[in-house]
């Protein structure tokens, strides 16, 4: 039943510091989509199969990883620091690697699936910088995508990682 | 500049999250609009009672189909000039159909207000099983219509029945088979969904919605509403992919405009993907008997089909007027056959309306199946090699432009150039020797091939319409003084690049940057009128009407040019970019020197008004007929009826290819679709109607990880009576994969004896196809 009663959430979302009223019951993803306007992570399903809501989550000095934002109330988020797919790219809005990736090697065609998708590339890469084309699939498995049939979207991701790295090593062949 | 590999313009947004879907739209005041839905598929409504609802504080409104019939609304008209119910008035016809719509101050407590309503049905029997429609003493689905006394809906027939009969009588080879293509769902990420906002002093009404064709929406709310055309805006904003699921016009859309005119606010109607599962737009549901006719050493003489077309409780299909059973009779495939002849019968069922969808280019993916499920099922009869027997049968590219025993009109094609290219690179002989190797240590690998012929670029206006609107797309172009260029387009892209290859066309044309190229697309007051993207006819048509308007304004900077430069039009020569002066290649005038010129003070010809502008209206004299050849290899488990894709090899033939990164991500998207139905995707239903496939859970959708890495090959044919040589493709890996994925899995199982089994093939029912014991997979009424 709609309810009146409210708590307090304070999170930090793409680096800034929301705080609001929610019920309870409110989802996170529509949180995000309706009270902070952050429509860039949109809703693909009613059972949390298709990973089109993915953010990356975590405590507020902890690391973050990718969780289905359609499957986290929003009262969870209190005190967590949230990055959905319009806090990836940087202060000049230069595109984050993923971000680059998927459109040089046309990894989107809809661009419905793209914000979770790029999101569950993010937190694959940072546990696994260099993976196989394998692990990259069984990495996305939880993200589903209708137009491109994947292939695109594994070489991207491949294709993101080798820039990674590369930004990685930079510092240190910079001192050699 | 100009065709090619081109990134994507759309990708910038996208890919920062800056879409914008219709979800995404806000507006002042914005309510919320929610359903509540059968629970029946086929009961009597005795009573509704909306009183609890319409107190819960936030609710707006609670609009039931008595409300609707007080304006002339509770049904409307469908694309097949039947009827569909809004809201149901008088009984309930398939489950989860629509009874009821609250408008709240938000979806959570539009949600909560359909729990309130308290609804009395009174069950009625059902009809599930399609083959059981038309049974005597079956149930009336559609007691609303006068005099209506059975589940019939059409018999469509096409070919020489008569010769057809004849070649079958005195042909050495006959062999028949039960052929399903079950019910389906193209399933697109984002659901259906509209934003109404009609305001009370202009009288505009304008709708934002997940539509394909928005100039037909309007004509057809002009219709239904009464509303006046012009005083109609429809915006189809970015897309998250329509596969034709968003052809149609929904209750949804006309209850989000009802809401708003009853409430004075914007209302957002956004589904979630159970109904969208459940009440949106079907694909298939053919019950198929095919029988083929030939020569025991493999020449095919005849095919025949009867169909029993399963189209639910309403009659929605999306085709054109004239085609019930949409372009089915291209059936004939890609082969060279003296007759053929079909019969197809609609029945009502049940279940939600729909059938055209899913990119199936108006019922060419079972055309597709049906004739490459043939071709294999005589072969493992005439135990010849599927690969050899087509070789066989194909038609040849001297005999284009082709004419097929059902009258369509093949425009170009090299197939034996495809099936040896696509062979070549799967190394097929080599696969067949590593096949026989494997079965000897009891592994089971499977080959199989699917060559398919597409129709698409719906279509000439003499003969074909959609309610009445002839299938002919206009377009303009205008060129600013800076020679920067708008083109406005009827077409809407759902994902399939529009606002980069429809720019690349006029840079081909004219010599401007694809980046100085704004396509407008998707919005009714800014685009000339035209009948939307489905059927992969935004090429064929929209991308003639492209060339042909960029054309046209090539014609007027030719005479703008001419007095630019004091010549006769006659003396100047086109060289992408600019017009020169024949013989004096430094007398030039660049297209954006040129663009600034026809805006200025310099005196043009008489009857030539200046600007650098165009417009135009193209009605394709045919459709185009682009084809592939596709072979699949599979690795089955009989013991668990697991099967792994371990290769696909698809080799298509669009013609010209105007940007062939997007090519390639198109047939990649239609390829995953044929993993999907040929091993995953079911809307089965259960004797009491209920939808086996409601969700996500139960209706599976290939990840990442069912899906192989797709090998592509390409030969080019171009289309002669395209102003580009284009044709369309994107439906042609959907219409073509299906067949080489079960054709491989069922050459798997030969072994066993196995002829046939339908899809969808799953561990179990290849298990139990293995046992020899295949079952009918839309229903789960078993034995």
């Amino acid at each position: 039943m709609s309810s009146s009663h409210r708590v307090r959430v304070s999170a930090d979302v793409d680096g800034t510091r929301y705080v609001d009223d929610v019920e309870p019951r409110t989802l996170l993803v529509h949180h995000l989509r309706e009270q902070l306007g952050k429509v860039g992570t949109v809703v693909g399903c009613d059972t949390s199969n298709c990973g089109s809501c993915t953010v990356l989550m975590g405590s507020a000095d902890g690391a973050q990883h990718s969780v289905k934002s359609c499957s986290v109330l929003a009262v969870q988020a209190d005190g967590a620091s949230v990055t959905t797919v319009e806090g990836l790219a940087g202060p000049g809005g230069e595109l984050h690697a993923v971000q680059q990736a998927f459109h040089e090697l046309h990894a989107l065609q809809c661009g419905f699936c793209t914000p979770g998708m790029i999101m569950s590339a993010v937190d694959l890469l940072r546990d696994n910088p260099d993976p196989s084309d394998a692990e990259v699939r069984e990495g996305l498995s939880g993200n589903l995508c209708r137009c491109t049939g994947y292939q695109n979207i594994v070489r991207a991701v491949q294709s993101a990682a080798a820039a990674l790295r590369a930004q990685a090593e930079l510092p240190e062949e910079a001192t050699v | 500049m100009g065709f090619g590999r081109m990134h994507r313009k759309e990708d910038a947004r996208f890919v920062r999250g800056k879409g914008n879907y219709v979800d995404d739209v806000q507006l002042p005041g914005m309510l919320h609009g929610s359903f509540l839905r059968s629970p029946y598929a086929h009961a009597k409504i005795v009573s509704i009672d909306t009183s609890a609802a319409e107190a819960l504080p936030g609710v707006k409104a609670v609009i039931t189909g008595a409300v609707l019939e007080t304006l002339n609304l509770a049904w409307m008209p469908t694309l097949s000039y039947d009827t569909q119910a809004v809201l149901a008035t008088d009984k309930v016809r398939f489950q989860n159909q629509e009874v009821a719509f609250v408008v709240a101050e938000n979806h959570y407590i539009a949600r909560d207000a359909l729990e309130l309503i308290e609804v009395e049905y009174e069950p009625l029997p059902v009809v599930a099983d399609a083959k059981q429609a038309l049974a005597p003493g079956a149930p009336v689905i559609r007691d609303d219509k006068e005099g209506k006394t059975d589940n019939h809906i059409f018999d469509w027939s096409a070919g020489d029945a008569e010769k057809t009969e004849r070649v079958f009588a005195e042909s050495e080879v006959v062999v028949a088979e039960d052929v399903l293509y079950p019910r389906v769902h193209p399933s697109p990420l984002e659901t259906c969904g509209a934003v109404a906002d009609f305001d009370k002093v202009t009288g505009k009404l304008t709708i934002y919605s997940t539509t394909q064709a928005p100039h037909a929406h309007r004509t057809v709310y002009a219709l239904v509403a009464g509303l006046p055309e012009h005083k109609i805006r429809v915006i189809s904003p970015d897309i998250g992919g329509g596969f034709g699921g968003k052809v149609g016009i929904y209750p949804g859309y006309v209850l989000a405009i009802v809401g708003s005119i009853v409430t004075g606010k914007p209302v957002k109607w956004m589904e979630d993907r159970n109904e969208h599962l459940t009440a949106t737009a079907f694909a298939r549901d053919y019950h198929m008997r095919g029988e083929i006719a030939a020569t025991k050493d493999g020449k095919i003489r005849a095919l025949r089909v009867k169909v029993l077309a399963d189209h639910g409780a309403f009659n929605g299909t999306a085709q054109p007027t004239k085609f019930p059973a949409g372009f089915f009779h291209i059936f004939t495939g890609s082969y060279d056959l003296e007759a053929a002849s079909c019969d197809v019968t609609g029945v009502y069922t049940n279940k939600a309306p729909g059938g055209v969808a899913y990119a199936c280019s108006f019922r060419i993916t079972e055309a597709a199946y049906l004739v490459e499920r043939m071709i294999d099922v005589l072969a493992y009869e005439l135990k010849m090699d599927p690969a050899e027997l087509r070789l066989k049968n194909l038609l040849k590219p001297e005999q284009f432009p082709y004419t097929t025993p059902t009258g369509w009109e093949y425009d170009s094609g090299d197939y034996p150039r495809a099936l040896k290219l696509a062979m070549d690179m799967v190394e097929y002989d080599k696969l067949r020797v590593e096949q026989a190797e494997k079965l000897s240590r009891g592994e089971y690998m499977g080959i199989g091939i699917s060559f398919f012929t597409e129709g698409v670029g719906a279509g000439p206006r003499k003969h074909m319409d959609i309610l009445g609107l002839g299938m002919a797309d206009g377009a303009e172009l205008r060129v600013h003084p800076t020679g920067k260029a708008v083109l406005r387009l009827s077409v809407q892209t759902q994902g399939q690049g529009h606002e980069t290859t429809f720019a690349q066309i006029v840079a081909e044309e004219l010599g401007i940057s694809p980046d100085d190229i704004d396509v407008v697309h998707g919005d009714t007051d800014q685009t000339p009128f035209g009948l939307g993207t489905y059927g992969s006819r935004s090429t064929p048509v929209s991308g003639a009407a492209t060339a042909i308007v960029a054309r046209k304004v090539r014609d007027r900077a030719r005479i703008v040019a001419s007095a630019m430069l004091e010549v006769s039009p006659d003396d100047l020569e086109w060289e992408k970019g600019k017009f020169f002066v024949k013989g004096d290649p430094d007398q030039a005038k660049t297209i954006q020197e040129i663009a600034m010129a026809a805006h200025s003070s310099l005196e043009l010809p008489e009857g030539v008004e200046g600007h650098l502008d165009a417009t135009t209206v193209y009605n394709p004299p045919n459709l185009t007929y682009p084809f592939g050849a596709y072979i699949c290899v599979v690795d089955v488990d009989p013991a668990t009826g697991q099967v792994k894709v371990r290769r696909f090899i698809a080799v298509d033939d669009c013609g010209v290819r105007i940007n062939p990164m997007i090519v390639e991500g198109q047939v990649h998207g239609g390829l995953a679709d044929g993993i999907g139905m040929a091993l995953m995707q079911l809307m089965a239903f259960d004797e009491d109607g209920n939808h086996l496939g409601a969700s996500l859970m139960d209706y599976l959708l290939p990840t990442s990880l069912e899906c192989p890495s797709w090998e592509l090959g390409e030969t080019v044919t171009p289309s002669p009576h395209h102003p580009i040589g284009a044709k369309g493709v994107g439906e042609s890996a959907t219409v073509g994969s299906p067949a080489a994925v079960v054709n491989a899995v069922l050459d798997a199982l030969k072994p066993f004896g196995v002829r046939h089994a339908d899809m969808p093939l799953t561990p179990s029912n290849v298990w139990r196809a293995a046992q020899g014991r295949p079952i009918r997979t839309d229903l789960a009424i078993t034995e």
